[in-house]
């Protein structure tokens, strides 16, 4: 008999199945701000955005550069759009992310609520009506728009209708540590945007850029309510690491990592090395201020956090889906 | 062929009692109606993902089977008789199994001749011996049944090793009670929707006696790539129980675990959904990834229940079928309640003549085939196809029987012109447990939707109704 709670047994292909199903969903959405944010600054007369190749930045963004190479020569914004959102080549497009998704929903439907497979099963079937990708700019946009609804809606679903029980904790697991990766990126090449001398050769040029950086994590409206001024760099890079209520930044992804680990280990009854780990960089980040980060180096920072984010995903593998 | 026997309007065309309220409903609802419901009940199939894969079709990987909203009915009286000859059926099938299996006195007796046995493929002389827990090898059946007129049913075949389709017996009862409250409130009607707990009483039942009190029992599916995956996660779902992969499970000391999230957990019965040449790549095939290395030997260690057993194919080959009125007589000492359609057997001669010669009339089949495979239907083919299977008649006669092409009844079913009568069959689930036996009035309908067509199978387009029992 199992009384609510955690299930007494979960097949480990269950929770892997789980745990990349949320990050596949909440991977496509960063994909879809990425572009969007990226069309938005390429529209820009050249005057305020300066000469840099955005679809190039969004390229390593999306921390694809190496396939991406491999296929075209150049960036712009018809090769890129492609490869970020419809190619079946790449692993890594919006496409693939649904399809991956999907295939993985399929896999574990015994564990997803009839919502949630609604959501991920309807989103697969709409996809195909986009075929190889909308003919116009004004169709993309809504292409993206509809990615990002589509990842509310499935998240909304998993939030509102699954038990609380390990299933739902990886499936936690998976968005946390997927965002988290996903903010540390765009923080990896953007990082020189935001450092603090960066201020003096700033100007409109860099105000867009910050507001960009902040649009493809959703938080521009959540800058001004935190910090209640015009943009500047350091706060940018404040409410991305630090900031806690800010839902996307490196920290809250931490909090709530942490705590889903230690649900998990407190329904199975043993703690393991990935909750050591994550209490780890959890402490590590609370214990952090702006002023010492930029002084040992923003860059090396978010480099080290991007490989502990890394090491914990597989220590998560190791101890509960293999 | 003689004309069909419809089962709602009868021999005279007169409506027959079961089905007068749906006649009078029929007639009452406008097509416009009628048609947007149609459209709702694909809309919803299509949402809740109910797909199956055809083998062959590379485009359509998964593809809906077609679904008519017209219920197909069955009388309490035509039940009762239904459900007595399906328990006779099944029991004589176990009690065979377990016979050739141990002490193969049919074989003695000439009930059956050896060779059908020995040199069948699907004759597992691994279970020689063998015991299998409660001796109930086959736990999950699904007996073809069709109608010919007002009183005859038939069994066209037994299904004894992993018969599929309860899904869209539960599934299609379902879409029905959403799309037509009001036509289930002019009857009343034997739910179906307990065959998960059945199902699961039947499995816990037949756990090992070395299990826990609570045995925990699983279900093994090949995966999702293959045609049946949608049921296997349904009903692991319904059941309660982990739908498993081979790779989720290992042996360990002759006993069967499955890889959780805490570690190693032990797993007392199977429902497997595999095929016995898959199950262990170490007993069977040996490029089986989709099996548990070692089963075979936790299996003969009579640490684990495999639902159904490992070689109950020598129950439901096409060949064995016609013997299966003597096996219930020899095992039960009964009278079969259900007939066999009658069945020329090609490996006698004078069977194979006759054939031969009236081939044009019958439907020909293989012994091993399924799912309407390599068969032939006489009066619907052509020369070339005929000459084909006479060429093939004669250089393997072993491997084909062959039946009177039988006028399958009809029932009204939603078509493209409108509403017309179109053939169906009928394939109730039996489940066997330690404690008895459980049939959940109904089962699958499918009919085939051309006009005409005897072939029913959904991977020959073939479509499914929801099956009403009526209750008194």
């Amino acid at each position: 008999m199992q009384f609510g709670g955690a299930a007494l047994n979960m097949l480990s292909r269950t929770a892997d199945n789980l745990y990349w199903l949320a990050r596949y969903v909440e991977r496509a959405e960063y994909l879809a701000r990425i572009l969007e944010a990226t069309q938005r600054l390429t529209a820009l007369p050249l005057a305020y955005v300066g000469e840099s190749n955005e679809w190039e930045s969004a390229v390593a963004t999306a921390g694809c550069a190496g396939a991406f190479y491999a296929v075209f020569s150049e960036a712009n914004e018809e090769n890129v759009t492609d490869f970020l959102a419809f190619s079946s080549d790449n692993p890594s497009s919006i496409r693939s992310c649904f399809e991956a998704a999907r295939t993985n929903a399929r896999a574990v439907r015994t564990a997803l609520t009839m919502e949630m497979w609604d959501a991920i099963n309807g989103t697969w079937l709409e996809l195909r009506r986009y075929g190889n990708g909308p003919t116009s700019r004004e169709e993309l946009s809504r292409f993206l728009r509809w990615v990002q609804e589509s990842s509310l809606r499935f998240d909304g679903c998993a939030y509102r209708t699954m038990l609380r029980n390990d299933a739902y904790w990886f499936t936690r697991l998976g968005v946390y540590l997927e965002r988290a990766d996903n903010t540390a990126r765009i923080l990896d090449v953007k990082y020189h945007m935001l450092l603090p001398a960066q201020e003096h050769v700033g100007g409109p040029l860099d105000y867009f850029q910050w507001a960009a950086i902040l649009r493809s994590v959703s938080a521009l409206t959540s800058y001004h309510w935190v910090y209640r001024e015009s943009l500047r760099p350091w706060h940018v890079a404040d409410l991305l690491i630090l900031k806690e209520e800010m839902p996307r930044s490196l920290a809250s992804c931490y909090e709530n990592i942490v705590t889903n680990l230690d649900r998990i280990a407190t329904a199975y009854g043993r703690q393991g090395p990935a909750q050591r780990l994550a209490r780890g960089i959890r402490t590590r980040l609370q214990n952090s201020r702006m002023d010492d980060i930029f002084q040992r180096g923003l860059h090396e920072f978010i480099q080290s956090f991007i490989a502990d984010n890394n090491r914990i995903g597989a220590t998560i593998t190791q101890q509960y889906l293999t | 062929m003689a004309v069909a026997f419809d089962e709602m309007k009868g021999e005279d065309g007169s409506v027959r009692p079961a089905y007068r309220e749906l006649s009078a409903w029929l007639g009452e609802i406008r097509p416009d109606v009628l048609d947007y419901r149609r459209r709702e009940a694909e809309l919803l199939f299509r949402r809740i993902g109910i797909t199956f894969a055809v083998y062959g079709e590379a485009d359509s990987q998964e593809r809906l089977i077609p679904f008519d909203v017209i219920p197909r009915i069955l009388s309490a009286a035509e039940w009762a008789l239904l459900s007595r000859g399906l328990e006779q059926r099944v029991k004589a099938i176990n009690a065979y199994i377990r016979d050739i299996y141990g002490k193969r006195e049919s074989l003695r007796a000439g009930i059956v001749p050896e060779d059908l046995v020995y040199q069948n493929p699907v004759f597992r002389p691994e279970m020689n011996g063998q015991k299998v827990p409660h001796d109930i090898y086959v736990a999950i059946a699904g007996i073809d049944i069709v109608r010919v007129d007002d009183q005859t049913f038939y069994v066209l075949e037994d299904n004894a090793r992993t018969p599929s389709g309860v899904s869209y017996m539960l599934e299609n009862r379902e879409i029905m009670l959403r799309l037509f409250p009001e036509l289930f409130s002019r009857h009343r009607i034997a739910p179906v929707d307990n065959y998960p707990d059945e199902l699961l009483a039947t499995l816990q039942s037949i756990a090992p006696n070395s299990a826990a009190v609570e045995p925990s029992v699983v279900l093994l599916t090949p995966g999702v790539y293959n045609s049946a995956y949608y049921e296997h996660s349904f009903l692991a779902d319904k059941l309660g129980i982990e739908l498993v992969e081979g790779r989720d499970l290992f042996i360990k000391g002759e006993e069967v675990f499955m890889r959780t999230t805490q570690g190693p957990k032990r797993v007392d019965v199977i429902y497997r959904r595999l095929d016995d040449d898959f199950l262990d790549p170490l007993a069977f095939r040996p490029d089986s990834a989709l099996g548990v290395p070692g089963l075979m030997s936790a299996y003969q260690a009579g640490n684990v229940t495999l639902a159904n057993a490992v070689g109950t194919g020598v129950a439901d080959d096409k060949a064995v079928y016609s013997y299966m009125p003597e096996i219930v007589k020899f095992f039960l000492g009964e009278e079969p309640i259900l007939k066999n359609v009658p069945t020329w057997r090609c490996r006698e001669e004078q069977h194979l003549a006759y054939v031969l010669d009236n081939i044009e009339k019958l439907v020909v089949k293989e012994v091993h085939g399924s799912g309407g495979y390599g068969m032939l239907i006489g009066p619907a083919a052509d020369k070339a196809a005929i000459a084909v299977f006479k060429a093939k008649l004669k250089s393997a006669p072993a491997n084909f029987i062959a039946q009177p092409t039988l006028a399958l009844s009809t029932c009204p079913t939603c078509v493209d012109s409108g509403i017309a009568p179109r053939h169906v069959d009928l394939r109730p689930f039996v489940l066997t447990g330690r404690d008895r036996v459980r049939i959940v009035p109904g089962g699958l309908t499918r009919v085939a939707m051309k006009a005409g067509s005897l072939v029913v199978n959904s991977s020959q387009g073939g479509g499914t109704k929801d099956t009403w029992v009526l209750d008194g």
